[in-house]
């Protein structure tokens, strides 16, 4: 990998991290009033997405988007203030954590029903298939969409037409507090269970950032070049509780070494390392990655701050296309 | 004993169980540390996994499980967190829980009891806030249950269990934790009759669900100005107690329909309806509704001020429906927390 790629990967981790830390930080204000699944330990894959996905490839995500929507190169202004119900948000307030866009980008939508995008993002396809654009689809999917009948009939329809989709998942063991001891049968891997469809799939590790990357660009080359769609699946590990900002491994759905062993494996610092010691980076230069960070993260916070709600009549627009509905 | 909402419904799951093995109860985290906001928590632990149960999350496919077992002797009770994910069941729901027994002729019914939980306002937003009531009950076959009290919430759940159709059973999460005296032991309320909350000449008011604690903030406080509404909590949404209802209008003479859905095509519109059509020859004056407007809820607080039907605007109501003028400005004073919450309990974020 060379070495401007390693060190955008890295900056995207970086900051993924702090965004999300900071909102845990600040969500006892009560100033961010909507439900927020933050991505804490699970950087890496949304990371490496972003480096392998171009500008124009467009994605979507569900509940837990914040960093599928940054990677993918979204406004952290307009995200925060989407979070604190501004007008200046990304959807304007109106749809806050869990349904995040910034179309300048390709990231389509994100939204909080389990599920609900696949088929979005299979639809989005289309087009670029029909008119040999070269761009790909990227659905962002957590374990548990695997479950939902809807997956199965959209990867199905993908493979019937050789789609450009990557769907990629991110299995970090749980849906909400339920294991997938309880969602799938011993022994399942769920890459083997799509692979049925006759699709290609991989199963890695999704808190080695570079191997992400190097499996997804090898991934995303081919269903460019007119393959057909290919189903990514990363395992990795949420730090913080489901949703919201504490950390919840108290109330006993998980044990406390299972997430010790997954803190002990932080991509964050792994990669950092990695780049200290390769001599792609040094010390200085990380302090210089995380104080632009800081200063982009405290910009932004004080922009939804400062930004106003929106007007009231707000609430009652943007149901049809014209007013009269 | 007095108890919350929430711990009404554990308290009417545990009954339901204790009475008859064949009743069942899963959906999405029902075994988890919070079950369900409290509403399961540790039934697995007192009636075993095979009967209380967590599931993958396959809505419609879990629907139509729960009508396969239940054509097999069981009575399903099955949740969702939201009303919201059990969207995708309304295949399963509309098509073969509500037509089995009309589809052959009568042979068996569907005893199964789906409970629906609705959001509203703190960040809910367009999918995790949404009262669609008037779907279900637009559909022949299906029931509507929407409690209010504590009372009603054990007594209506064990109701619907032991009901011999599928039941929809909406609980508003604005309601989880609103206190009332619960009575012990295996109290079924039959799905059969609306409940008169406040009796008076004025104006006869029906509401359901949450909407039945706002009007109840809106008639009280108007007595002080002379004006005693008649309030009736529906409890079932279908089928309706239309007696209680056009009793209480031929002695008003005067109704405002409440509804926490949209305006168009809900609920209060039928009772409107109903009401215009067939007893006009009872009204005094136009009858009137309050639903939820025709745009969905917004997750920004900006934005969901003046959504919702507040007892102010109930209040308002009646004086525009007596022609005088009603005094509200103390009872919104009244109201010590944002107006995106149901009270200091709750702080998000479900
Ligand atoms: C259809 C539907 N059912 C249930 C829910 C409630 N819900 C919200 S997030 C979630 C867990 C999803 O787990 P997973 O896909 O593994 O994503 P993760 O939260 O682990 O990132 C559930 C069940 C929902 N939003 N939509
Ligand atoms: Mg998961």
């Amino acid at each position: 990998m060379n070495p401007e790629t390693s060190r955008r990967l890295l900056f995207d981790m970086l900051r993924i991290r702090s965004v999300e830390e900071t909102i845990a930080a600040r969500y006892g204000e009560q100033k961010m009033r909507c439900p927020t699944h933050l991505s804490v330990g699970q950087e890496a894959v949304a990371a490496a997405a972003g480096a392998v996905l171009r500008p124009t490839d467009l994605a979507v995500s569900g509940h837990r988007a914040h960093a599928h929507y940054l990677a993918k190169g979204g406004s952290l202004k307009a995200m925060i203030a989407e979070i604190y119900g501004k007008v200046t948000g990304c959807a304007r307030g109106k749809g806050g954590s869990m349904h995040l866009v910034d179309e300048s980008v390709g990231f389509m939508g994100s939204t909080a029903i389990v599920g609900g995008t696949v088929p979005v993002g299979v639809g989005l396809s289309y087009p670029m298939k029909l008119n040999k654009t070269g761009q790909i689809s990227c659905v962002f999917l957590g374990d548990a969409v695997p479950e939902t009948g809807v997956f199965f009939e959209s990867v199905n329809f993908a493979v019937v037409k050789r789609l450009p989709v990557l769907f990629l998942c991110e299995n970090n063991g749980y849906s909400v507090y339920s294991p997938l001891s309880v969602r799938q049968p011993p022994g399942r891997k769920l890459s083997e269970l799509v692979a049925g469809f006759g699709l290609e799939t991989h199963h890695g590790d999704g808190n080695d950032a570079r191997a992400v990357v190097a499996a997804l660009s090898e991934g995303v080359a081919a269903i460019r070049a007119g393959e057909g769609p290919r189903f990514y699946e990363f395992e990795t590990y949420r730090w913080r509780e489901h949703c919201g900002p504490n950390y919840d491994n108290d109330i006993g759905y998980r044990a406390v070494a299972e997430f010790e062993a997954w803190k002990q494996r932080d991509p964050v610092p792994a990669l950092q390392r990695a780049l200290i010691t390769e001599g792609i980076m040094t010390e200085a230069d990380v302090a210089d990655m995380q104080a632009e960070i800081d200063a982009e993260i405290g910009e932004a916070f004080a922009f939804a701050e400062s930004s106003p709600f929106p007007p009231p009549e707000d609430a009652f627009t943007d149901v049809y296309a014209s007013a009269a509905g | 004993m007095a108890t919350t909402f929430a711990a009404a419904i554990r308290d009417g799951l545990a009954t339901a169980l204790a009475a008859d093995p064949n009743v069942i109860c899963f959906g999405l985290g029902t075994d988890d540390p919070k079950g369900v906001f409290g509403t399961t928590l540790d039934l697995h632990k007192q009636f075993g996994p095979e009967r209380v149960f967590d599931m993958p999350t396959s809505e419609a496919a879990m629907t139509g499980f729960a009508i396969g077992a239940a054509l097999n002797g069981m009575r399903p009770v099955m949740t969702h967190q939201r009303l919201d994910f059990a969207l995708l069941s309304l295949d399963q729901l509309v098509n073969n829980a509500a037509k089995w027994r009309f589809m052959f002729g009568g042979k068996r019914g569907v005893p199964i009891t789906i409970r629906m939980i609705i959001g509203r306002g703190w960040g809910q937003g367009p999918t995790h806030s949404q009262s669609l009531q008037s779907w279900f009950a637009h559909i022949p076959g299906l029931k509507v249950v929407m409690p209010t009290t504590a009372e009603d919430a054990k007594g209506l759940l064990l109701g619907a269990i032991f009901d011999d159709d599928p039941v929809i059973f909406l609980e508003h999460r604005w309601l989880h934790n609103m206190q009332g005296e619960v009575p012990a032991g295996d109290v079924r309320t039959p799905l059969g009759k609306a409940r008169v909350v406040r009796q008076g000449d004025a104006v006869t008011i029906v509401a359901m669900s949450y909407m039945t604690v706002e009007a109840l903030h809106a008639v009280d406080h108007l007595v002080a100005q002379g004006i005693a509404c008649e309030l009736i909590d529906l409890r079932i949404i279908r089928p309706l107690d239309w007696p209680t209802v056009i009793t209480s209008v031929q002695k008003t003479g005067r109704l405002l329909a409440l509804d926490s859905g949209h305006l168009t095509g809900g609920v209060a519109g039928e009772i409107v309806a109903r009401i215009a059509t067939d007893h006009f020859a009872s009204l005094k004056s136009a009858p009137q509704r309050l639903a939820a407007p025709d745009v969905p809820e917004a997750t920004s607080p900006a934005l969901t001020k003046n959504y919702h039907v507040r007892a102010e605007h109930i209040a308002q109501a009646v004086g525009r429906i007596l022609g005088r003028d009603v005094e509200t400005a103390s009872l919104v004073a009244q109201r010590t927390f944002p107006h995106d919450v149901p009270g200091t309990w709750f702080s998000g974020p479900f």
